[in-house]
């Protein structure tokens, strides 16, 4: 009734209403609903635990992760790279060190089709999380194990790395979640909902049958670069795409139809210090010399890539991303540039 | 971690921090200007914000030292090699160089941007969001390196996104200074 005389009273006035206010964070994840009722641990059978096949790498944390669907409520799945959640869709990802949870963060999607993020650190008991400050910890909070202490993130942080695209979650998307799984994919974690399952579940709206029929993949010439490539996508292709704000860089690393090509004996325009002869992006047979793995191998604040969210390099990573520019590009390069070869095959 | 690691991180740390820790600029007025209003507003915050201290070169005249208005905001110029900075005895932790374009501090060295719209060297290719996304986040495009000091990107943030807006709208209509800015160099 008071909502019907306030819609009235700004209507007569000739003004628009004031949005709602926003409901404040609740100062405890356990307040977010992502466990039962009275517990602090024990997870909502009904939110769907979820696995990227090329998750974003942290320090080596393990994670967990989950998405919750309001009742009847569907995805618009329209379109496979940039899925449309309904409002009320909630999301968490928990971080674990040394099998001890650190920090679990938190996207909402608001009735206005805005997101939300916030991110909770856990007690040293292990008890619950409490909602972290607006600029995060910068400090890190303590872990066992490498990395030592563990970064939170601002909530500046949180867009700066969720709205470089066209949809803010990263990690439930028709090709994160395919059932034609990378077996090459680094850091994954065991499935949970697929491509599939959502689709029987009728979670899925306009979904394109052709990708049940063949699930979505990367395309690549060998296990190697598709596995490269997964690992591009999952841990640069965030910012590094032609959709986002980073668009004018010029760079795609999500992998779609011509993504290398932007890469591939492309000039940087980072110079890496004390580097001259790193001129570009990718140099096939070169890693040494090309300027993604020099700044994934870099954790100097002005080179590493990426640039907020881990303290420690990630060798494997590096190490896949070097074979294939090393062996698989190289020998592709060295295909190419031979016509006596060409010609003997012909 | 040494005295000079320290205090780098510690500048580092709220050069990055402080744009999380302000509270959201109101809405302002200056939204919903004609274009030239708008360019107008922008030329007049670039005059009496400071952008003109560090992004536009200073050469001696016959005053004594100040801007050239003919590199104006193209920021750090490219042929000015700069020789390995001093190291200062504390207190001094920083030291400038007489284009006021150079800079040196336990951070390492950052150069001031250029800001003219020129494609490839300066913000030709930059949207408004971009250049937003940069003061907001204290990040090179908002999401890439930290902005290192003196870069005041915790003061700036305070704007609203119009008046950003209209700083942006501003330097996209001078002339374009072709002139590449080097990469900030880490401490060393």
């Amino acid at each position: 009734m008071r909502r019907v005389v306030l819609l009235l009273l700004f209507g007569w006035l000739g003004c628009d209403a004031p949005p709602p206010a926003p409901v404040p964070l609740p100062p405890r994840l356990s307040g977010t609903g992502l466990t039962v009722a009275g517990s602090t641990t024990e997870i909502d059978p009904g939110h769907l635990p979820f696995s990227p096949q090329y998750p974003l790498w942290t320090d080596g944390a393990s994670k967990r992760r989950w998405i919750h669907l309001p009742a009847g409520k569907t995805i618009d799945a329209s379109r496979a790279d940039a899925w449309s959640f309904p409002p009320g869709t909630r999301l968490w990802k928990e971080f674990s060190f040394g099998g001890k949870p650190a920090e679990t963060r938190y996207m909402e999607r608001l009735p206005d089709g805005t997101w939300r993020y916030a991110t909770y650190v856990w007690t040293a008991d292990g008890r619950d999380a409490e909602l972290a400050p607006e600029a995060g910890v910068r400090a890190g909070v303590p872990v066992e194990g490498p990395p030592g202490r563990h970064v939170i993130p601002s909530r500046g942080d949180c867009t700066a790395c969720h709205e470089g695209r066209t949809t803010p979650v990263l990690g439930f998307t028709a090709l994160q979640l395919s059932p034609d799984r990378d077996p090459g994919a680094l850091h994954a974690g065991p499935g949970g909902v697929d491509l599939a399952s959502l689709a029987e579940r009728g979670l899925l709206r306009g979904l394109p049958p052709s990708l049940l029929e063949t699930p979505p993949r990367l395309e690549a010439a060998s296990p190697t670069e598709r596995a490269a490539l997964g690992y591009l996508h999952g841990n640069c292709g965030g910012c590094h795409n032609t959709e986002g704000p980073l668009a004018s860089v010029g760079m795609d690393l999500l992998g779609g139809p011509g993504a290398l090509a932007t890469v591939l004996g492309q000039r940087s325009g980072f110079r890496v210090p004390r580097r001259p002869d790193a001129v570009h992006r990718v140099e096939a047979g070169h890693a040494d010399r090309s300027v993604i793995p020099l700044r994934m191998r870099s954790r100097e604040a002005l080179v590493q890539m990426p640039p907020i969210g881990t303290a420690l390099v990630d060798e494997q990573a590096v190490a896949l991303i070097e074979r294939w520019i090393d062996e698989d590009l190289a020998r592709r390069q060295h295909a190419a540039a031979s016509p006596h070869r060409k010609e003997k095959k012909e | 971690m040494s005295h000079r690691t320290s205090i780098a991180a510690v500048i580092l740390g709220l050069a990055v921090l402080a744009p999380a820790c302000n509270p959201s600029p109101p809405a302002s007025a200056a939204r919903g200007l004609e274009p030239e209003e708008k360019v107008a507003r922008g030329k007049y915050i670039v005059s009496t914000a400071g952008c003109h201290d560090c992004h536009t070169p200073w050469k001696m005249g016959p005053n004594g030292p100040a801007p050239d208005f003919e590199r104006a905001l193209s920021g750090h110029p490219a042929e000015l090699v700069m020789p390995p900075a001093p190291r200062p005895e504390m207190p001094w932790v920083m030291t400038a160089s007489a284009t006021n374009t150079a800079w040196a501090g336990p951070w390492g060295v950052s150069f001031t941007a250029n800001l003219t719209p020129d494609p490839e060297t300066g913000l030709g290719k930059w949207t408004a969001k971009n250049f937003i996304d940069t003061i907001r986040n204290g990040r090179h495009l908002g999401a890439g390196r930290p902005l290192l000091p003196p870069m005041p990107a915790p003061v700036y943030a305070q704007m609203t996104d119009a008046d950003l807006e209209a700083v942006f709208a501003y330097l996209q209509t001078l002339p374009a200074i072709k002139n590449p800015v080097p990469q900030p160099l880490p401490p060393g």
